[in-house]
């Protein structure tokens, strides 16, 4: 092998915090050559982002490069003074980051930012930078670049943003780009599309890459190598599909399986001993009355039979049965979120009828359901575990509050009592019940936010990507959690996402919605395996496809 | 977003400000009424006997129901007669075209002053955290909080008049040996450098000195830490980690990058400090016997002199709409996001 682009030899990074120096990185080791694509696949915590940060030296006040060496070209990048290593960022190795939107400056013209790289780098002057800027817009395929020159981020979608980053990064042509989830937050299609882009530069420029993702479904499609991270080591490195197909280590297959695949059930993402003392799933079971029939929901945004009024869900019909659970598939955008806030009373409606265990729940304004005797029959699971979460209320006065509110028959110990078991039933230890949400982890919040929402015994539960925040072995223990509950409690779910593998894991049904309107419905099976529209299926070959077996390459 | 549309943003704005004056005059006016008192005793005199109080009561039109004395105080509002001050027989109007712009020279003065020196005081906290600027940054902000303002200006004065003797008597805007300049603008600064007069500028600048330092302090504080608070924020954003990744060089990510979008909370907290300011303004113009519009409104206050009251109240409330709508104004300006997130 030729000298590598860049060597990593034994790096350690510390931090130093309110409790002392934390290793953050353990002596790792890793090299990329040139032209090559190498994948850091960890959850979160397990130190990838902070080793790139510590190639970059853009580590912040309270982390420092405890031991190793970092070299780039023949430079050592771990010594090299911050003056030469502002040369060497964004014109050797350059950065895409995790939230587009708050990786730009929100204040500053995107062209402008773009020709801000194009400046310092001497790859333009003030004259032709607007010139150049132009030129960069339009190689990440940025439609009407001129014109977008004078966007601000605010004005643009996550994935155009995302675009914008790329640009930025891209703009002095480095010989290095650092991707760091570069599309964790994006759509399965906006995904697609950022990574091709990535790939598609990175070839014709002829450049490395480092992906950093926490999917090794991700990963392993787009990467020739993977390095698996836990806990700041490296636990096993391998070519993509070498690993995918024969992990040697136990944490990467533990990964592996608690990542959805086409065919996986939702069992199988469990770790064996989890599967094995897993209550078994009934073979079929049955559904029953219809619980929830939405006919000709409509929602328009803006003033009534104005011009610019939006018509973001237009005559929507649906039926979820009971012991139903029913996948609600789209893009962000599509119109899904406020079908689900109008369903979940949150959000008035425009027209149409919402009928609700036998009563029109959509002419009861939203300011008042609250008050309703229904509310606690009618629930939700937010997206994020942490921001759903009232920071200053501990486990239990989060999921006692619904009980507190809504069940005036209950006394302090019969909501006590109903606390201890909602915590038994969604797996959540008793001793935790008196932390607050920042003393949990993610999977820990998430089963607080699952608590409060059957505290009621509630006959649907809305599911808003409940899982989207969370590392994938604690999604896949979620997403087992959910199906047990809709089985224990005989509940029945709307699964809103926009992840197909992911809602057909747990949905009967499935609808695909797009510009308000469902262009697809049907059995989750069958429409997974046969899709009837052209949009379907382009949802379906976004989701990235791993490597096939290693003989196949 | 386009010109025409901030324009019109703008505009909106202004109109938003004529239900706010409108009841400032509703407030202003029953607020005076309310003042324990009886103005047409004050106004009559001393010696004056029942009847000619009920004269005066009658001349003034105070016997009157209330809604037809509103009607008559907006009538004179808007030509322009705020009545008579009894302490100085003077029409009010006349006062507070005098007095209003001393108060707003001490004013903005202390204003440029604290903002010139808190700013790059803030910026340079926030940049150096636990160095000795960080360090001096929190003393002044602390010691700027915690000394009342007649203090600070009491303990100025003894040291810089008193004891060194570097500053002139602590009275009025001007010293006695020199010529008020002509009244272009009613600031003495920018008069006596229109008129070309430098010795009569260092005299109005010397004068100010003082009262200007002790006005600085106390806005100081709010500033400096508003600036510190909003730079370690915008600096530890993550798009200035995307700058930095990005190789821009430390001034550009510190100028552009962060302090813009730090000036954003600091520009609402101009407007903040500004009010205060114009509280402060009535005790610090009292201790230098500055002829302001604050001590001007003590007195009134004091005789229960209900048209200069009147005046005084409503000449601070319009300022400090006029100054909240130049803050929006500004802001709408610097940050391309407002008005669109609904």
């Amino acid at each position: 092998m030729t000298i590598p682009l860049l060597d990593v030899q034994h790096l350690s990074v510390d931090f130093a915090t309110r409790n002392g120096t934390v290793r953050a990185i353990d002596d790792i080791s890793l090299v990329v050559g040139k032209g090559e694509t190498l994948g850091i696949v960890g959850e979160s915590g397990s130190g990838k982002s902070v080793t790139s940060y510590a190639v970059m030296r853009i580590l912040d006040r309270a982390g420092r490069i405890a031991g190793g060496r970092i070299t780039y070209g023949g430079m050592a990048l771990h010594k090299a003074r911050e003056r030469d290593m502002r040369d060497i960022r964004g014109r050797e190795i350059s950065m895409v980051f995790q939230n587009p939107r708050a990786a730009l400056n929100p204040i500053r013209r995107i062209g402008q930012q773009v020709a801000d790289v194009l400046v310092q780098h001497s790859q333009a002057t003030r004259g032709n930078a607007r010139e150049k800027a132009v030129e960069m817009l339009r190689a990440v395929k940025i439609r009407d670049p001129e014109q977008r020159y004078d966007a601000y981020p605010f004005e643009l979608s996550g994935g155009m943003c995302q675009r914008v980053v790329i640009a930025i990064a891209l703009a002095c042509r480095p010989r290095l780009l650092i991707a760091d989830e570069p599309t964790t937050g994006l759509d399965v299609t906006t995904q697609k599309a950022v990574m091709d882009l990535i790939v598609d530069l990175t070839r014709e420029y002829d450049m490395s890459t480092i992906l950093i993702t926490h999917d090794l479904g991700l990963a392993a499609a787009y990467c020739d190598r993977l390095v698996v991270m836990e806990k700041g080591r490296i636990v096993e490195a391998n070519g993509s599909a070498e690993l995918f197909h024969g992990a040697r280590e136990a944490y990467t297959r533990q990964l592996l399986q608690a990542t959805p695949r086409i065919d996986s059930e939702v069992r199988d993402l469990l770790p064996a001993a989890l599967r094995a003392t897993a209550m078994p799933l009934p073979e079929t079971h049955d559904v029953g009355e219809p619980l929830l029939t939405v006919k000709g929901l409509k929602k328009q945004f803006g003033k009534p039979g104005a011009d610019n009024g939006h018509l973001a869900v237009q005559d929507l019909s649906f039926t979820i049965r009971e012991g139903e659970s029913l996948g609600l598939v789209g893009e962000s955008g599509c119109g899904k979120s406020t079908t689900s806030a109008m369903v979940m009373r949150l959000l008035d409606t425009t027209g149409g009828a919402i009928e609700f265990l036998g009563e029109d729940i959509a002419a009861i304004p939203a300011a008042k359901f609250a008050a309703h005797p229904l509310r606690g029959k009618l629930q939700m699971v937010f997206q994020d575990p942490t921001d759903s979460l009232n920071p200053r209320w501990s486990a239990a006065q989060s999921i006692g509050d619904p009980l507190q509110r809504l069940a005036s028959h209950m006394n302090r110990q019969q909501r006590e009592a109903r606390i201890l078991e909602l915590a038994a039933l969604v797996g959540l230890p008793v001793n935790l019940l008196d932390r607050f949400p920042h003393q949990l982890s993610g999977g820990q919040k998430a089963r607080v936010g699952i608590a409060r929402a059957i505290a009621l015994d509630p006959r649907l539960l809305i599911l808003d990507e409940p899982t989207a925040a969370l590392d994938v072995s604690v999604q896949a223990i979620v997403l087992n959690l959910l199906e047990d509950l809709k089985h224990r409690l005989g509940m029945s779910y709307l699964f809103i996402s926009h992840d197909l593998n992911v809602v057909r894991l747990l949905c009967d049904r499935i609808m695909v919605m797009q510009n308000g309107a469902i262009v697809e419905e049907g059995n989750a099976r069958q429409l997974l395996a046969a899709p009837a529209t052209d949009y379907t299926r382009t949802l379906l070959a976004a989701i990235p496809h791993p490597p096939q077996a290693a003989a196949n390459d | 977003m386009s010109l025409a549309l901030k324009a019109r943003k703008v505009g909106l704005r202004l109109l938003e400000a004529i239900p706010t004056v409108i009841g400032i005059l509703v407030v202003c006016f029953l607020l005076t009424r309310a003042l324990p008192g009886d103005p047409a005793a004050y106004f009559a005199g001393p010696m004056a006997d029942a009847e000619s109080i009920e004269q005066v009561r009658r001349n003034l039109g105070l016997d009157q129901p209330l809604p037809v004395q509103f009607v008559n105080y907006v009538t004179d509002l808007l030509t322009g007669n705020l009545g008579m001050a009894i302490s100085t027989g003077q029409p009010v109007v006349a006062e507070l075209a005098t007095r209003l712009p001393a108060s707003l020279e001490l004013t903005l003065g202390a204003l440029l002053l604290s903002f010139l020196i808190a700013v790059p005081l803030g910026v340079m906290a926030a940049t150096r955290p636990n160095t000795w600027v960080d360090h001096l940054c929190r003393f002044l902000v602390t010691a700027g909080v915690s000394l009342p303002t007649f203090f600070t200006g009491l303990a100025l004065m003894y040291i810089f008049y008193y004891l060194l003797g570097w500053a002139p008597a602590p009275m009025g805007r001007i010293d006695m040996m020199y010529l008020p300049p002509e009244t272009v603008t009613g600031f003495y600064t920018i008069d006596t450098l229109i008129a070309g007069d430098w010795e009569t500028f260092r005299a109005a600048i010397a004068q100010m000195a003082l009262p200007l330092i002790t006005l600085a302090l106390f806005t100081l504080a709010p500033i400096a830490r508003m600036t510190r608070a909003a730079m370690l924020q915008t600096l530890g954003s993550e798009f200035v980690r995307t700058a930095r990744a990005a190789g821009l060089n430390g001034r550009r990510v510190l100028v552009t990058y962060a302090f813009r979008n730090a000036l954003l909370p600091v520009v609402t907290t101009l407007g903040m400090v500004f009010s205060f300011l114009l509280g402060a303004n009535v005790l610090v113009e009292k201790v230098f016997a500055w002829p302001g519009i604050g001590s001007f409104a003590v007195e009134a206050l004091v005789v229960s002199d209900y048209a200069a009251v009147q005046g005084f109240v409503l000449s601070m409330a319009l300022l400090f709409v006029l100054l909240n709508l130049l803050i929006d104004v500004i802001y709408t300006l610097i940050d391309p996001r407002v008005g669109e997130e609904s």
